[in-house]
């Protein structure tokens, strides 16, 4: 992992004063609301519909078990308990007090994490496939590029006051895990012709209001050229985003807007001016001093142990699930890289508890070299277990509830705080996820189902991805009552696409009843080893609105 | 139904915890101990007093929720301030 140089340690120290300074002045009164909210903001401090919220960066969604230790330790001290991991790999803390926050970032800070840039209209945390440098399919291991993307990023002076946020992914395998078309830049690891490895760069990917998945824009872009590429881009943005609508001020409207080509153009020409300007130049040694960090950890020279964990899969069937669902392979011999879901049936999805921290922070030490990640889909990975060492894995983690056999399964929901905490939001989001979560608990019959994503959004702004869910369910409010719209066929991966809206809205009680409709209609349909997202491509949205909609739809009596 | 009145609701500064202005002026947690203004007259004046209460940094962001009487209790009219006054719906093994 990366460590903070003396350089990192004064910077976040120097803002952790500063904003204690700021906060002092915002209670005696010498700063007002209007004048001290971009100042919170800055510090990833929200206010919420019933308190103040804090955001937290996980650079890329690595943690070490030292760091989940001591957000265990805020969560009891200065919450109430528990944190949200959210779909940018970050973790958020709902009931923090605005004259206990500077405490807590300084508690952070003695573990080498900021909150700077969670909010804001600047470049946010940058995020990666939560396998990065354990993935067999992997190229390159993402990290240290975004390692870098990050200190260039900090405290910009140029990128501080962007027309509006600013997301950035990095995946340096084939399949991506990590969204990388949803954001304003994405970047895919890859070789040319010549098998030279350097990055496809796609723009004005995005959620929300206006949805698109980006557009390639180069490529192939040399390693070295990273910097003042991305310097270009931004520069294109900063001086021609929209600043007068913030519904039109991503850089998607920007680049839909002129032109994929037309963008690549102005991107073009500016870089051809800054591209070998010295500041943008990184040395190789600092490349290398940064990719020092992120070297291969201390594995033991192990073979592969397939056969062994065969023998205690076929002796007990639940385990045998468990590895079906969760487990991926390691490119290492003997290693395996294990999902922990947070999706536990009638749990908010990506809710952890401190004490559910603090077990998985000691697992960590014990099964997996003291580091775990966090994906974009709000589950923990251990990214180093001992294949043999699986079976007592399972079982430490049933202990705490982590170890539900759904990851990929359509238990395994993405939904974003919604109208519980979040104050743009029209509905809720975490008991329908709740709901659907109980209504479909039969393990055997998720994995006869297989891989179908559902992402559920609060509202339009679509944090909880509800656009590239295989189903995505949004929330709408209707008359002081919440309803739900769904869509069919969306994805997040490297065959990105928006979903089709299926028909009217329903209401919350609907929706586990909708879905089972939806998963019945799929079952009748599908093709050999089709995935849901394979049978929908091919037959489109009729047979599903008529299993929902049709002369006899499953309905139960809306609720308030 | 038809609301019964108008309360003023707000986050608390210090620490952003959702209070009703009461009719002392200060600022209460339970809604059943907040003022409740009967005409519009009253809810204006309510409003008033909340805005120099912000302008004191006291609160932040007060504004008028429409009441309606439910067996007896205040509950607001409308589902976002009905879950504001109450808390969140989920998680209510980890009140503080």
């Amino acid at each position: 992992m990366y460590r903070y140089d003396e350089f990192d340690h004064t910077l976040v120290a120097e803002r952790v004063a500063t904003f204690r300074r700021q906060v002092a002045r915002r209670l005696s009164g010498d700063l007002s609301e209007d004048q001290f909210k971009p100042l919170r903001l800055m510090n990833g401090l929200y206010l919420q519909l019933h308190a103040y919220m804090l955001r937290v960066n996980i650079p890329y969604g690595c943690l070490s078990s030292r760091q989940l230790r001591q957000l265990a330790f805020i969560a009891r001290r200065y919450d109430r308990n528990f944190g949200h991991f959210t779909t940018r790999q970050n973790i958020q803390y709902n009931w923090i007090k605005l004259d206990e926050t500077p405490d807590v970032l300084a508690a952070l800070a003695a573990v080498e994490m900021n909150a700077m840039q969670s909010s804001g209209n600047c470049v946010r945390n940058i995020t990666a496939d939560q396998f990065a440098g354990r993935a067999q399919d992997e190229i390159e291991d993402p990290r240290p590029w975004c390692e870098l993307i990050r200190q260039w990023s900090i405290l910009h002076p140029e990128f501080s006051y962007l027309p509006r946020k600013f997301k950035i992914a990095v995946s340096g395998a084939p399949q991506d895990r990590a969204a990388v078309k949803l954001h304003d830049v994405g970047l895919y690891l890859r070789p040319n012709g010549a098998g030279v490895i350097g990055f496809e760069v796609i723009v004005g990917g995005g959620q929300g209001r206006l949805p698109y998945v980006g557009h390639t824009i180069r490529e192939w872009l040399a390693k070295e050229d990273l910097l003042s590429y991305l310097e270009a881009i931004l520069r294109i943005y900063n001086l021609g985003g929209r600043r007068d609508n913030p519904q039109k001020a991503r850089i998607k409207v920007q680049v839909n807007a002129l032109g994929a080509e037309e963008f690549r153009r102005l991107v073009d020409e500016e870089w051809e001016q800054i591209r070998f300007t010295p500041q943008l130049t990184v040395p190789r040694a600092e490349i290398e001093r940064i990719t020092a960090y992120f070297a291969d950890p201390a594995w033991e020279q192990l073979t592969d142990a397939s056969a062994t964990v065969a023998r205690q899969r076929s002796a007990d069937p639940a385990f045998d699930v468990w590895n079906r669902a969760n487990v991926v392979a390691h490119r290492r011999p003997g290693y395996a890289i294990v999902n922990l879901s947070l999706k536990a049936p009638g749990i908010a999805p990506g809710d952890l508890t401190a004490d559910q921290m603090d077990k998985v922070a000691e697992l960590t030490d014990r099964f997996s070299l003291g580091e775990l990640r966090v994906s974009h889909r709000q589950n923990l990975v251990f990214p180093d277990v001992q294949q043999v060492d699986l079976q007592a894995l399972w079982q430490a983690l049933q202990g705490v509830s982590l170890a539900t056999p759904n990851i990929g399964t359509l238990t395994d929901i993405i939904a974003c705080p919604g109208l519980d905490f979040c104050a743009l939001a029209n509905a809720r989001a975490i008991p329908v996820a709740q709901d659907i979560g109980r209504h479909f608990t039969d393990v055997a019959a998720l994995q006869d189902i297989g891989e179908l994503t559902i992402n559920i959004s609060g509202c339009m702004n679509a944090c909880g991805h509800h656009h590239v869910g295989h189903i995505g369910i949004l929330g709408v409010e209707k008359n002081g009552l919440e309803f739900y719209q769904l869509t069919l066929g969306g994805s997040s991966g490297e065959d990105a696409s928006l979903g089709d809206r299926l028909g009217r809205s329903i209401s919350a009680a609907e929706v586990p009843v909708a879905i089972e409709a939806i998963v019945t209609r799929y079952k009748a349909l599908r093709e050999g080893e089709e995935r849901f997202l394979d049978t929908y491509r091919r037959v489109g949205l009729e047979p599903f609105k008529e299993a929902v909609y049709g002369q006899n739809p499953p309905r139960r009596q809306a609720v308030a | 139904m038809d609301p019964t009145g108008q309360m003023v609701l707000a986050n608390r500064l210090a620490d952003g915890q959702v209070v009703f202005l009461a009719t002392d002026g200060s600022w209460v947690e339970d809604i059943a101990r907040g003022a409740l203004a009967r005409d519009a007259v009253a809810a204006q004046r309510l409003l008033a007093d909340a805005q120099l209460a912000e302008s004191r940094n006291v609160v932040v962001e007060p504004y008028l929720i429409d009441i309606r009487d439910a067996a007896g209790r205040r509950q607001p009219v409308a589902f976002r301030e009905a879950i504001r006054a109450a808390g969140p719906t989920v998680r209510t093994d980890l009140e503080g």
